[in-house]
């Protein structure tokens, strides 16, 4: 029985190389010295963080800019998600429903259409090329995805706690921002990481709604990266690795968040 | 999340205030609502509801500069839908999605089944696996287009020194790019499917196996009998979003291939890209995208259907 067990943990890890190749090979690649194209050693024997000073110099700023933009969409969604999801967890509202068949019908709205309507509306309010913008925008992943986490756990939440605070005479947002709010971190934090993770990931609205170079999220500058002629591989192979940071970072320090995230905006 | 949203029952034991106070507090309630309503309204519904109408009318650079956009009737869709990218895009929508999700679900559903056995590091390794999903998808697009290289990438350099295939044009070849690009999405949603799937793994009750073991009921039976039946309200869930997502998806395409090689991995959604962004055609791009809501919609239908049952059972 025992025996078997290790044999399932050596399976495990085959199955894991083989799946996180990709991943390897993008750390390698940053790695090599020169950037040239041909024959990169299977390892990197000759560690070299060239690519990695020209990503930070070329591509700095757009890390910068995709940081700003996805803090801001945090701090935006969860303003507008957690008063949202208080109410859709705990008072009885008409039309409450329909709100929550919205949300889930948004989730089928294609990126392109929502983009495609943006694009004039934006042009014309001038929010083009815009850190606002972009925010506004980004936060279409966001905000439905935490009030749909928020409000699962807040039903959780007993009714007469609420109460209790109200019969001491804290009115209705008192008894949410220092009752309902506190006991919500966890979630909270899980639907913040997600949306900081979607902004950050973000590539159409970074695509569509940005065209000059002030205004550029990372994701965008690895696209146009590689939309050109490309022969400093390791360079563009060092801005992927550090756009996937924050991957790695939530990976690694909010492991059971993710896990909680994961299950609960699929199905749970 | 849908059966939650759709079927929770009110909290028991709220009670109501008396009247004069309770228009206030109706009143404060409501406004807990209206940010997110106004924003679902201002970045979804405005969006289709403006797609609708862009997609009768001429609207292109020229109306940012006049402001005037005709009314055409059909002719955006009797265009875009009549040209033969069209007809290439819609196969390909449709080869890209089914292939994606055979390959996601099948690989997803043997990784869930075997996490699910307990052994050392198993947790460990099954959160590893998460990273694919986490990283930009723009992020993989570069990576495998590196990885998939004609003349210097990982996989041919292997399949030369093994000798199994001399150097295909994984991107670059028309009969291969749409493969491809199928390959790299099926990896993205690797993790995806393996999640979820788990964790409906874990919710069926370890009883159940053991009686079936005492009726001599195991391995593949036990899968048969107990696992699969008791997973497919799950599975359900699961193909659907699935669906959703994937008939979607640009920033893999674009990174990837960018449609090409003539239009070979070309799909609805970058279509629409194209359209709007590329040839600045935004009413016939609206025409697409509306072809593309259509089809969601479909599936959006199925997706309620299979969330509702995933309740009742």
């Amino acid at each position: 029985m025992r025996r078997r067990a290790w044999g399932s943990t050596v399976a495990g890890v085959l199955i894991l190389g083989v799946l996180l190749f990709p991943v390897y090979w993008m750390v390698n690649v940053s790695l090599q010295p020169g950037g040239s194209a041909v024959d990169v050693p299977w390892l990197p024997l000759d560690v070299s963080f060239d690519g990695y000073a020209t990503a930070l110099d070329q591509q700095g700023r757009n890390l910068v800019t995709s940081l700003i933009v996805s803090l801001g969409s945090v701090v935006f969604s969860l303003l507008v998600a957690a008063p949202a999801a208080y109410a859709l967890a705990h008072f009885r509202i008409r039309g409450a429903n329909w709100v929550l068949f919205g949300i889930l019908i948004s989730q089928m709205v294609p990126g392109i259409v929502v983009a495609n309507a943006l694009y004039s509306a934006y042009n014309d309010l001038g929010l083009l090329n815009s850190i606002p913008g972009l925010i506004l925008a980004d936060s279409t992943a966001g905000i439905p995805f935490a009030i749909l986490i928020v409000r699962a756990f807040m039903g959780g939440i007993p009714m007469s706690v609420v109460e209790a605070a109200r019969t001491d005479g804290a009115g209705p947002i008192r008894a949410f921002v220092s009752i309902v709010l506190p006991m919500s971190r966890n979630a909270l934090i899980t639907a913040g990481l997600f949306t900081f993770l979607f902004t950050w990931g973000d590539f159409l609205f970074a695509l569509t709604l940005t065209t000059t170079e002030e205004v550029r999220p990372v994701t965008l500058g690895l696209y146009q990266y590689i939309g050109t002629y490309v022969n400093d591989w390791s360079a563009v192979m060092a801005t992927a690795v550090l756009a996937s940071i924050p991957a790695v970072i939530l990976l690694l320090v909010a492991q059971r968040y993710v896990a909680a995230g994961t299950t609960g905006g699929a199905v749970k | 999340m849908a059966e939650q949203v759709l079927l929770r029952e009110r909290p028991a034991g709220v009670q109501e205030k008396p009247v004069p106070a309770r228009s206030r507090e109706r009143l404060l309630q409501v406004l807990f609502l209206v940010p997110a309503v106004l924003y679902l309204l201002l970045f979804f519904g405005y969006p289709v509801a403006k797609n609708v109408l862009m997609s009768f009318q001429s609207y292109t650079t020229a109306t940012f500069y006049t402001g005037e956009a005709p009314w055409v009737g059909l002719d955006n869709y009797t265009r875009a839908l009549g040209s033969a990218v069209f007809d290439k895009a819609l196969v390909n929508t449709v080869l890209f999605t089914v292939g994606s999700i055979a390959g996601q679900f099948v690989i997803g559903l043997a990784l869930a089944v075997f996490f699910h056995r307990r052994f050392p590091l198993g947790g460990v390794l099954r959160s590893l696996l998460l990273l694919p999903w986490l990283i930009p998808l723009i992020v993989s697009g570069a990576v495998w287009r590196w990885i998939l290289d004609q003349d210097n990438g990982a996989l041919n350099r292997f399949l030369g020194a093994t000798g199994v295939a001399d150097r295909p044009g994984w991107l670059t070849s028309t009969s291969l790019a749409l493969i491809a690009v199928i390959i790299v999405n099926i990896w993205i949603g690797i993790p995806f499917n393996t999640t979820i799937l788990y964790g409906g793994l874990q919710d069926i009750p370890d009883e159940l196996y053991e009686a079936a073991a005492v009726d001599g009921a195991t391995g593949r039976r036990a899968f048969r009998y107990i696992t699969w039946p008791l997973l497919r309200p799950v599975v359900g869930v699961v193909l659907v979003l699935g669906v959703v997502y994937t008939v979607k998806v640009l920033d893999i395409i674009l990174g990837l291939t960018n449609g090409g090689p003539a239009n070979a991995t070309q799909t609805l959604a970058t279509q629409s890209y194209h359209l709007s962004f590329q040839e600045f055609d935004f009413g016939q791009g609206a025409a697409v995208g509306n072809v593309l809501i259509l089809i969601s919609l479909a599936f959006a239908v199925l997706y309620l259907r299979a969330t509702r049952r995933a309740v009742d059972e």
